[in-house]
C-alpha cells in the first residue's frame, strides 16, 4: 500500500510536467498544426539562461520569471523569423524545420555555458513530506511544481476564454480566413499563441531538474518531450484539457509500470498504453468528431 | 508532423502534351543535362582535388540529373520495367568503375549512401505515396539488424545472403503488426505511435539482456571477399559493390511498385480515403501494404551495419533526408542519402579548420549540420529534387507531368 501511494504521488508529479509539455505541444498544434520539436531544447535554453541569473546570485524567483520571460521572447522569435516562411510549404517542412532549431539549439547550448553538467537549485525542499513515522515521495517542491502547472493552466483558461484577445486566438485558430476579413491580425495572434506555448514549455523546464533529480545537460528535456507529445497524443492534440488528462494518465502509467515490472520497461509501457487507447479512439480521449466533405 | 489527411504532400504537378514537346526538346534537353552534370563534376574535383574522378563524376552526376529532371524518359523505352532495369545496368557499370578510383574510406562511404538510400526511398514512398509519417524506421531497421546477429550467433555457418533475408522478413513481420496499428491512425497520432516505437525497441534490447546483448549489442560476422576474386581485393570495395548491387536491385523494385495498379491504388487512398473505398479499394489493405513495403526496406541493408547505432536519432535523420531530398521521389531519396553521409563530414572538416575551445569544437559539426537543415527547407520546399525538377520546368527541359516518381 505504501508503495502504492508513493508510485501514484511520482507518477501525479511527473505527469503534471508531461502535461505543461503537452500544452505547448498542443496550443502550437492548435494554432499553426506543427508540432513543435523544439518545445524541449527551447525550455532547456530558457533554464540555461535561468541558471546565469542565479550564477549571480540573483534570486530562486528572478531566475524564475526571466525563465518564463525568455520563453515567451523564444517562442515569438521562432514563429515570426523561421516557422512563418516555411507555412505555404509542404505540412512537413515545418516540422523538419523545428527539428533543425531543436539541433542547432543543443548544439549551441554547450559553446556558451559549457559542457560540464550543471545543478539547478530547488527553492523548496525535496525531501517528502513525513506522515507519522514513514516518508512520503511528496516533496514541498512537488507540491510547488504541481501548483504552479496549475495556476498556469488556470491562468491560460482564463486569457482563452474570458478576454477579447484570447477569443481572437482562438478565432485565429478556428478559421483564419474568416478572422481575417472580421479584422484580427492573425499573423499576430500565431507569433502570440507560439510565445505563450514556449512560456508553458519554460515552466517545465525550470522544473524538471529539481523534481526529478536530474542534472542539466542539453538534452535533459529530450525524453519529456516525446513523454510530452505522446501524452498529448493520448488526450487528443486539439484539446487542451486532453494534455492535462494526457500528461497526469502517462504519468501514473508510467510511475507504476516502472515501480511494478522495471524501470527499463517505462517506454514499452507508454508504447502499450498509447496503442490501446489510439485502437479504441484513434484521434485521442478528449477528440471531438469532424465532419469530412467527400 | 501536421495534418496530412487535409493536404496531402507531393511535388508540383505540371500538366502539358507529353508528345509535342517530345521531338523537339530531346537534343537540347540531352546537352543541357550533360553541360550541367560537366559543370557539377567540376567544381567536385575542383573543391575535392583529385582530377581523374572528374569524368566518372560527369557521368553518375549526369545520371542522377537526368532522372531527377526527367529527360531520361526522352530516350528510354517506354514500358516502367525496361526503362528501371536499364538505368539500374547503367548506374551498377558506372559505379562500379568509380569504386576503382576512390580510396578504401571513399568505398565505405559508398556503401552507406547506398544503403541509407534504400531505407530513405522507403520511407518516401510511406509518406509521399501513402501520406503515412513513420518516426521509427531506425527502430524497424534494428529489428533487422538484431534478427540477423542472432542468427548468425545459433547459426554461424548460415550463407550471408540467407541471413540478409531473414533480416527482411523479420522485418517485414514486425513493420506489418506496426502497420495493421497505423492504419488506423492519421498524421501526427500516427507519428507518435512510431516514434514511441522507436524509443522501446533499444529498451527491450536491454532489458532482455541475454537475448539482445544489452547496450554492447551482438557481434556480427562481416562480409568476406568471396573466393573467386583475388586474395588482396579490398574488403571494403567488395562491400561497397554488394551494396550498390543490392541498392539498386531495392530501387528497381520499389520504382515498380510506384509504377504499378496497386502503388495508385496506395495514392488514391492518399488523396481521399473515402473516395478510394467508394470506388472498390481496400483501404486499411493499402496502406498495411504501403508499410510492410517501406519496412522490407529499412530491413533491407540492415544486417550490413553493425546493431546498436539505432537511436531515435537515425529514425529522425532518414526523416530529414527524406524531406531534403524530395518526399515520394526515389531518386531524390538518393540525394537525401547523399546529404545524410556527407554533410556530417563535411561540416567536421570545416570546424577542424578553426582554433576553437574545445566545447565549441566538438558541438560546431552539430550547430553545422542544424543550421544546413534549416537553410536548405527555407531554400528548397520541395526538396532538392522538387527544386531541379523545377529548375527543368522553368528552362523547359522536361516534357511530362512528375507525378511522384
Amino acid at each position: 500500500m505504501h508503495q502504492f501511494v508513493n508510485l501514484t504521488l511520482g507518477g501525479v508529479t511527473s505527469g503534471v510536467i508531461f502535461a505543461s509539455v503537452a500544452l505547448a505541444l498542443v496550443l502550437i498544434w492548435r494554432s499553426t498544426r506543427v508540432v513543435n520539436f523544439a518545445q524541449g531544447a527551447m525550455a532547456m535554453f530558457t533554464t540555461y539562461i535561468a541558471v546565469s541569473v542565479i550564477d549571480r546570485h540573483w534570486s530562486y524567483w528572478a531566475a524564475f520569471f526571466v525563465a518564463l520571460a525568455a520563453g515567451l521572447v523564444l517562442g515569438a522569435v521562432v514563429e515570426r523569423v523561421l516557422v512563418r516562411p516555411v507555412e505555404s510549404g509542404p505540412p512537413l517542412n515545418a516540422v523538419i524545420l523545428t527539428l533543425g532549431v531543436f539541433i542547432v539549439l543543443e548544439a549551441i547550448v554547450p559553446m556558451i555555458w559549457g559542457s560540464k553538467n550543471r545543478t539547478y537549485p530547488p527553492h523548496f525542499s525535496i525531501i517528502g513530506y513525513k506522515v507519522g513515522s514513514t516518508h512520503y515521495a511528496l516533496s514541498p517542491f512537488d507540491l510547488f511544481t504541481i501548483v504552479a502547472v496549475i495556476v498556469l493552466v488556470t491562468a491560460l483558461f482564463l486569457l482563452f476564454q474570458k478576454t477579447d484577445l484570447g477569443l481572437r486566438m482562438r478565432a485565429s485558430a478556428f478559421s483564419p480566413e474568416v478572422s481575417r476579413l472580421l479584422g484580427v491580425r492573425v499573423g499576430r495572434m500565431l507569433t502570440l499563441g507560439w510565445a505563450l506555448a514556449a512560456l508553458v514549455g519554460s515552466l517545465a523546464g525550470v522544473l524538471v531538474p529539481p523534481s526529478t533529480l536530474t542534472s542539466l545537460t542539453p538534452n535533459y528535456m529530450d525524453p519529456f518531450l516525446i513523454f510530452g507529445f505522446t501524452a498529448a497524443i493520448l488526450g487528443g492534440l486539439d484539446s487542451p484539457i486532453g494534455a492535462l488528462v494526457g500528461g497526469v494518465a502517462l504519468g501514473l502509467g508510467l510511475s507504476y509500470v516502472g515501480g511494478y515490472l522495471s524501470t527499463d520497461l517505462e517506454t514499452l509501457g507508454a508504447l502499450v498504453i498509447l496503442i490501446a487507447v489510439l485502437m479504441v479512439r484513434p484521434e485521442g480521449i478528449f477528440a471531438s468528431t469532424r465532419q469530412r466533405r467527400v | 508532423m501536421t495534418d496530412t489527411t487535409e493536404a496531402p504532400p507531393q511535388l508540383p504537378v505540371e500538366p502539358g502534351d507529353a508528345t509535342a514537346r517530345r521531338q523537339s526538346l530531346g537534343p537540347a534537353a540531352t546537352a543541357a543535362v550533360v553541360v550541367i552534370a560537366a559543370a557539377v563534376a567540376a567544381i567536385l574535383a575542383a573543391v575535392g582535388g583529385n582530377a581523374p574522378l572528374a569524368p566518372w563524376g560527369v557521368a553518375i552526376v549526369g545520371l542522377l540529373l537526368a532522372g531527377a529532371t526527367g529527360t531520361g524518359r526522352l530516350w528510354l523505352p517506354a514500358s516502367p520495367l525496361l526503362r528501371h532495369l536499364l538505368l539500374a545496368v547503367v548506374a551498377f557499370g558506372f559505379l562500379l568503375l568509380f569504386s576503382d578510383h576512390v580510396s578504401a574510406f571513399g568505398n565505405y562511404e559508398i556503401a552507406q549512401v547506398a544503403y541509407f538510400a534504400v531505407a530513405v526511398a522507403g520511407l518516401s514512398v510511406l509518406m509521399g505515396h501513402s501520406g503515412q509519417l513513420s518516426l521509427g524506421h531506425g527502430a524497424l531497421m534494428a529489428v533487422g539488424a538484431y534478427a540477423v546477429a542472432i542468427l548468425m550467433g545459433h547459426q554461424p555457418h548460415v550463407p550471408i545472403v540467407v541471413a540478409l533475408l531473414f533480416g527482411i522478413i523479420v522485418t517485414i513481420a514486425v513493420g506489418g503488426v506496426l502497420g495493421v496499428a497505423a492504419a488506423r491512425l492519421h498524421g501526427p497520432y500516427l507519428a507518435g505511435v512510431t516514434l514511441t516505437f522507436a524509443l522501446a525497441i533499444p529498451e527491450i534490447a536491454t532489458h532482455y539482456r541475454s537475448v539482445f546483448g544489452a547496450d554492447t549489442g551482438k557481434p556480427v560476422r562481416t562480409l568476406g571477399v568471396p573466393g573467386w576474386l583475388s586474395t588482396t581485393f579490398p574488403p571494403e570495395k567488395w562491400l561497397a559493390w554488394v551494396c550498390i548491387g543490392g541498392a539498386l536491385i531495392a530501387l528497381v523494385l520499389l520504382a515498380n511498385v510506384v509504377h504499378s495498379g496497386r502503388g495508385r491504388r496506395v495514392r488514391c487512398v492518399r488523396d481521399d480515403e473515402i473516395a478510394a473505398s467508394l470506388a472498390g479499394i481496400e483501404v486499411g489493405r493499402a496502406k498495411v501494404l504501403a508499410f510492410v513495403v517501406s519496412a522490407a526496406c529499412a530491413g533491407f541493408w540492415a544486417g550490413v551495419v553493425s546493431p546498436g547505432a539505432f537511436a531515435l536519432t537515425l529514425s529522425l535523420s532518414l526523416v530529414t533526408a527524406m524531406v531534403l531530398g524530395g518526399v515520394g521521389s526515389l531518386v531524390g531519396a538518393v540525394w537525401g542519402a547523399i546529404a545524410l553521409v556527407f554533410v556530417p563530414k563535411y561540416s567536421d572538416s570545416i570546424s577542424k579548420h578553426f582554433s576553437l575551445s574545445v566545447a565549441t569544437k566538438n558541438n560546431l559539426p552539430l550547430a553545422i549540420y542544424g543550421a544546413v537543415l534549416i537553410l536548405a527547407i527555407l531554400a528548397f520546399p520541395y526538396g532538392i529534387q522538387g527544386g531541379l525538377r523545377r529548375l527543368a520546368r522553368r528552362f523547359h527541359l522536361t516534357y511530362r507531368p512528375l507525378e511522384g516518381r
